[in-house]
């Protein structure tokens, strides 16, 4: 576990790190200019060698700062995971240091939240879409994205033209189609949440 | 013929049957389909369980699974479709030898199941001919024989020589 020493001697030693509130394990906030060097020094002299996770959250369109992004280490000395919480200054192009070449991990954690996000990881060695296809217009995990998507032509022209198919929002009757947690595991399949409207007549505003 | 023959004699008739052409085409080609095992999700592995010992999809004679388009006649869509993978479904569609037919396997395939997201294309006919919808998630590979009966019986009714004679079948539901 993680003790009081530590944590300690973590906030005298970076400057731009403080507590954050937490309920699990141990979170940092961490300056963006200051977390490759915080991660070095995890990495190489507190035994936080290993990467778990690494992603971003969009705060919604109206926040302050609207883009973060988190890591989270673990220590197999320590057996104890930490949280490091980075926010992003640009609001409207956001972009954050790459940490691939500390946890070569990192490299497809940070596509994925180049692709979701649009988060620029600036020195990423190979930044580009991992899930979407190349030249996809949106990022699907913004808050101002919605569910079902947005038209949009099929990666391929010469398929699109044939087929005549392209990038339809999905059919929303009644959804989006989500599991209760309350109540017996047999009925709590997802389903559609408000089945007053149909494709047919319009959602009740 | 004498009295006590009931099997067929041939000959009798010097090794000529009359038949339409039509019935012996779709014969020979409705117990021969070769499968293309398009496995996206876990359909695939219903889709396994149904060329393996206990379900024995050979027991039809459609057992010879290729993962060439070049080799095979029926694609089965077991998964999945997103739209990222929609092109190679329609590319591999397209490598593959007329006559084809698609099976969509499982409810994904068929409608989008219930990925009703922005990165699924909502069942696969959109972009192939479906022949045959399996229902199901995933279905059983009981399901899955029965829905490539009902393909051979499909088979069996087409018009083949009219087919031979005419355009390569590119029709594409919309």
């Amino acid at each position: 576990m993680i003790d009081q020493d530590f944590t300690e001697s973590l906030l005298s030693r970076f400057k731009s790190v403080t507590k954050r509130h937490h309920e699990d394990c141990l979170t940092l906030e961490c300056d963006s200019s200051e977390v490759a060097e915080l991660l070095f020094h995890l990495r190489d002299e507190e035994t936080f060698d290993l990467m778990v996770d690494l992603t971003a959250i969009d705060h919604g369109e109206l926040a302050e700062i609207r883009f973060s992004v988190v890591s989270h280490l673990y220590s197999r000395i320590h057996r104890d995971y930490l949280r490091i919480h980075s926010i992003c200054g640009d609001n409207e192009s956001p972009s954050f240091p790459s940490v691939s070449s500390i946890f070569p991990a990192a490299n497809w954690h940070e596509r994925e939240a180049y692709d979701m996000f649009g988060i620029h990881f600036t020195d990423h060695p190979n930044l580009k879409r991992i899930l979407m296809w190349d030249g996809y217009p949106y990022y699907p995990l913004r808050k101002d994205f919605p569910l079902a998507g947005i038209e949009t032509p099929l990666p391929a022209d010469d398929v699109a033209e044939v087929t005549q198919a392209s990038v339809d929002p999905a059919p929303m009757m009644g959804g989006p189609f989500v599991s209760t947690i309350d109540g017996n595991m047999s009925d709590s399949e997802p389903r559609a949440k408000d089945e007053s409207w149909t494709e047919e007549t319009e959602k009740p505003s | 013929m004498t009295a006590n023959e009931v099997a067929y004699n041939g000959k009798v008739e010097g090794d000529v049957i009359v038949t339409k052409a039509d019935a012996v085409i779709n014969w020979i080609r409705k117990h021969s389909v070769w499968p293309m095992p398009m496995g996206l999700a876990c359909c695939a592995i219903e889709l396994m369980a149904s060329a393996a010992s206990r379900y024995d999809i050979s027991r039809f004679g459609m057992e010879v699974m290729r993962f060439s388009p070049r080799q095979s006649d029926c694609m089965i869509v077991a998964g999945t479709v997103t739209y990222k993978m929609a092109e190679v479904v329609r590319r591999i569609y397209d490598q593959m030898g007329d006559p084809k037919w698609v099976v969509a396997m499982g409810a994904c395939a068929s409608t989008g199941g219930m990925y009703r997201s922005y990165a699924v294309m909502q069942g696969v006919d959109t972009i192939v001919p479906v022949d045959v919808y399996v229902s199901g998630c995933p279905p059983r590979p009981e399901a899955l024989l029965d829905a490539m009966m009902k393909l051979q019986d499909k088979i069996g009714g087409e018009s083949s020589v009219q087919n031979l004679k005419g355009e390569p079948n590119t029709a594409v539901a919309s």
